[in-house]
């Protein structure tokens, strides 16, 4: 053992700051407001850069949440000077493969903060050329991010072809463009027909111009809608009787799905149980993939309390995300028992009610004697408040102490007064989950940090993520089909419309 | 058997958040033929005329409208109902300044309305408020006339407690919750029991816009943030998941037990004086007024309750030491009938010192000048104690 106490502590920050960059989105949380999230957040984020540079950027590689992503690229760029060349070369890689995963209009905004602050160095001016030059279609990019586009070229002194260059810095120039979706656009400001060979969120705007009716506008525009577009908009075109607004339910990411079922109202989730149940499953079996049905007896315990609410930024996210680990979890087991702390047992019929009771429910479920206990909830155990630790402590020490049972506490929220998401119990692993997508990934990885894993064994896992992360083929390949330049623009982050709105 | 359990009232674990805890009450089932809930008056000050052409100025949030039944039925959306077709009759929302004419009236044949707290409040400022009864010399004319009149006191609203607001925002309520004490740096602050949940449901924001005495406000300032009052469980013992179960219910149960004795226990007190002011099918409004025993908690409350003696609803407010102490001189005065010397010698001080107590009370305009100025005189003589 050669483990030292600030190796410990650094592996304890290092984890902290991960489940917090999982987490965390600077919005408002149920507890927490949006100005403590973000001042928590900055001091993690300067803390770490501080002390841990490598593992900081290395953090790229793993799962955290885009607004960190961005947040790390930034910080990289700012300080680039106070590293030597090699560490910036592979920081250089990270960063450049990580804005290729980010949806677009959150790396137009980075360049935005970017010059903001006025960083304006050469490798940055470099990445920007890399990252736009990798667009597979630039000139859509103009249209869509026109002042992305505009302010990025601007800062990097980037050179573009002739007409693109009209089109953004002097559009009214020329009388005709030659690529159809320039002139599309000219067109667009005194023919209706051209609005709708733009995309949706540029659409709009024209649209707004000429008092183009809602539902007719919608109904034209509809082949122009990118996936996350339609869902978003379908219940809203339903309210217009607009009827070929349809998502694939299907084909839906199993947590955005769960956000979309409980944002209906409960009179129609009981309407059409069969069809959003089915997709559900369907999406949660995709997920599962060859996973499914190979994790034995599986209970766990849900937290479907009040404090799910969340906020009016992340309306009812914490218990999307328990809905969503439920037909995961479903899915993944093989005997399965959910308990969710309001005690109801009709998954479709949830909304936040009641006080986190998280100790009984952990009772219950120990008494179902699963091989996996997997607890989703934002900690915040109140019904008696650290009975759950308690339970889970003289559960360890007295009744099995041999841990036959493999306890895993996801949780959601990020606690800002703590710098990480709560916990439950020294003796129980929690990790800090973004989408119900990846809990295998998280349970398998707490299962091997249960066992209190060194700096060492940290270090290894990260170089052995980054060098996955940087060899990996064409990204978005699993989940986002980019076959178009509109599939790729599904962004997947609430800033779509916005940064696009600025565009239009 | 203290009044929780007599009013089928059972504490559930508290919840807390900075310096505030919030302990629910749960009820097994509601009050049958009672019910609660809100009307929302303006912003303007309301005048409410007490009766005997006194005066009682003070703005008013919101009233609660209690609702009697006859069906034992939920009876939720009628209550609801009917007073959505009251309200346009009652509260024209035009009007600039309302006149109500009593704290508590009727406003049809089977509801009340009363202003929350304020009825305590009102038995709490009308406490001897006539002045002395025999004409003792050392009184001024003013007291003899008008009595304490005007007697005034101030409080902060639910508000300006800090952190009361956010505490109050992320409660979890239970689902048959009919109440909640008010627990500020672990000093009771507030009691508020309705007869229904749904009525607590509708009422639980409410507690916003009470009024907290100046010793919860500053309370409230203590950033301590709360103990973590969680017992460990007795593990020894433990050889199954069975013993574990029972060991969390005993827990449950100390918890329950330890908190309606000892962090409750200050609310209802011996030798305290209770009013009756409305009779209605078996319900009884009432308020209760403390014994003002000094450096003491004293809470003022109004309630409402059955023949079976169950609290229906519950308001209190904790008054701040000051309160106490004013409180305290005017039931020793008016127990020996205003006279100074004979109060004085019951408190075991100089009349000297009693006149200068009174002024530092507030009351300072009851005694004629004169005799004041001769209390002030001996005590810069030999300094009183």
């Amino acid at each position: 053992m050669t483990e030292t106490f600030a190796d410990l502590i650094a592996c304890e920050d290092v984890l902290m700051f991960v489940n917090a960059a999982t987490t965390s989105t600077g919005q408002r949380e149920f507890r927490h407001d949006e100005g403590e999230q973000r001042l928590s957040l900055g001091f993690l984020h300067a803390y770490m850069l501080e002390n841990y540079r490598a593992l900081y950027a290395a953090a790229l590689a793993l799962d955290i949440n885009d607004h960190n992503a961005a947040l790390i690229v930034r910080n990289l760029l700012r300080g680039a000077a106070a590293v030597d060349v090699e560490t910036r070369r592979a920081e250089g890689r990270l960063i450049a493969r990580r804005l290729v995963l980010l949806p677009p209009q959150r790396v137009y905004r980075l360049f935005r903060d970017l010059r903001r602050a006025g960083v304006n160095n050469r490798r940055t001016r470099a990445i920007m050329r890399d990252w736009l030059a990798a667009r597979p279609d630039l000139a859509f990019d103009a249209v869509k991010y026109r002042a992305g586009v505009k302010r990025t070229v601007r800062h990097a002194h980037l050179g573009l072809d002739r007409e693109t260059g009209t089109f953004l810095f002097a559009p009214r120039a020329r009388k005709a463009y030659d690529r159809p979706i320039f002139e599309s656009w000219r067109r667009a400001h005194h023919d209706q027909r051209a609005v709708y060979e733009l995309p949706f969120t540029v659409a709009e705007g024209f649209a707004a111009k000429h008092g183009i009716p809602r539902a007719v506008f919608l109904e034209r525009i509809e082949p122009r809608l990118t996936r996350l577009e339609r869902l978003r908009l379908q219940e809203h075109a339903r309210k217009a009787k607009v009827a070929s607004v349809e998502a694939d339910l299907g084909a839906m990411p199993l947590t955005r799905l769960a956000t979309y079922v409980l944002s209906l109202p409960l009179d129609e989730r009981s309407e059409r149980r069969a069809e959003l149940t089915g997709s559900l499953r369907t999406a949660a079996r995709r997920t599962a993939g060859a996973r499914a049905g190979t994790w034995g007896r599986v209970a766990a315990v849900l937290d479907d309390s009040f404090s799910t609410t969340g906020s009016a930024q992340k309306r009812r996210r914490p218990l999307a995300v328990a809905l969503a680990g439920h037909h995961l979890l479903e899915a993944l087991a093989a005997e399965y028992a959910p308990l969710w702390t309001s005690g109801r047992v009709d998954a479709l019929m949830l909304y936040p009610f009641g006080p986190t009771p998280l100790g009984e429910r952990i009772l219950d479920a120990l008494d179902t004697a699963p091989d996996r206990l997997v607890i989703i909830s934002d900690g915040w155990d109140n019904a008696p408040p650290g009975l759950a630790a308690e339970v889970l402590r003289v559960w360890r020490t007295r009744l099995d102490p041999a841990r036959r049972v493999a306890v895993t506490h996801l949780n959601p929220v990020y606690d800002a007064d703590d710098f990480d998401v709560r916990r439950l119990a020294p003796t129980v692993p929690t990790a800090g989950v973004r989408d119900a997508e990846n809990i295998p990934a998280l349970v398998e990885l707490a299962r091997f940090a249960e066992g209190r894993s060194g700096l060492a064994e940290l270090r290894a896992h990260l170089d052995d993520q980054v060098a996955r992360f940087l060899a990996a083929p064409a990204p978005e390949a699993a989940d986002a089909p980019a076959l178009s330049a509109e599939a790729a623009d599904a962004g997947s982050g609430p800033g779509a419309s916005a940064s696009a709105g600025a565009g239009g | 058997m203290n009044w929780l359990e007599r009013s089928g009232l059972r504490t559930r674990p508290a919840q807390s958040w900075g310096s505030v805890r919030l302990v629910p009450l749960v009820r097994d089932e509601p009050i049958p033929g009672l019910r609660l809930d809100r009307r929302v008056y303006g912003d303007e000050p309301s005048v409410v005329a007490v009766g005997d052409g006194t005066g009682y100025v003070s703005y008013i949030p919101h009233a609660f409208v209690a609702v009697w039944s006859d069906g034992e039925g939920p009876a939720a959306s009628y209550g609801t109902r009917l007073l959505d077709k009251d309200d346009r009759g009652m509260a024209p929302p035009s009007m600039p300044i309302r006149v109500r004419r009593r704290m508590a009236r009727r406003v049809a044949k089977d509801r009340l309305r009363f202003l929350p707290l304020h009825m305590a409040i009102e038995g709490y400022l009308a406490l001897h408020f006539r002045g002395p009864e025999i004409a003792w010399a050392e009184w001024s004319r003013r007291a003899l006339a008008h009595g304490l009149s005007p007697r005034c006191e101030e409080t902060y609203s639910g508000a300006r407690v800090r952190g009361l607001e956010d505490a109050l925002r992320i409660f979890e309520a239970h689902p048959d919750q009919c109440g909640v004490l008010v627990y500020v740096a672990d000093a009771l602050a507030s009691a508020f029991v309705v007869p229904h949940p749904d009525d607590y449901r509708a009422l639980h924001a409410t507690l916003v816009e009470d009024l907290f005495g100046e010793i919860v406000y500053q309370y409230a300032l203590l950033t301590l943030g709360t103990l973590d009052l969680g017992v460990p469980l007795e593990d020894a013992s433990v050889r199954s998941l069975g013993d574990l179960r029972a060991a969390a219910a005993r827990a449950r149960t100390e918890w329950a037990g330890f908190h309606d004795e000892h962090m409750a226990g200050g609310l209802v007190q011996d030798g305290e004086s209770h009013e009756t002011v409305q009779h209605l099918r078996g319900f009884e409004l009432s308020r209760s007024l403390p014994p003002f025993a000094l450096h003491r908690e004293n809470h003022i409350r109004e309630s409402i309750t059955g023949e079976d003696g169950r609290v229906a609803y519950l308001k209190s407010f904790r008054l701040s030491e000051a309160q106490i102490r004013r409180g305290h001189l005017l039931t020793r005065l008016a127990a020996h009938e205003w006279h100074l010397a004979a109060t004085a010698g019951a408190l075991g001080i100089g009349e000297g010192a009693l006149g200068l107590r009174l002024e530092r009370a507030g009351f300072g305009h009851l005694l004629r000048q004169d005799v004041l100025d001769h209390y002030r005189a001996e005590a810069r003589r030999e300094p009183v104690t």
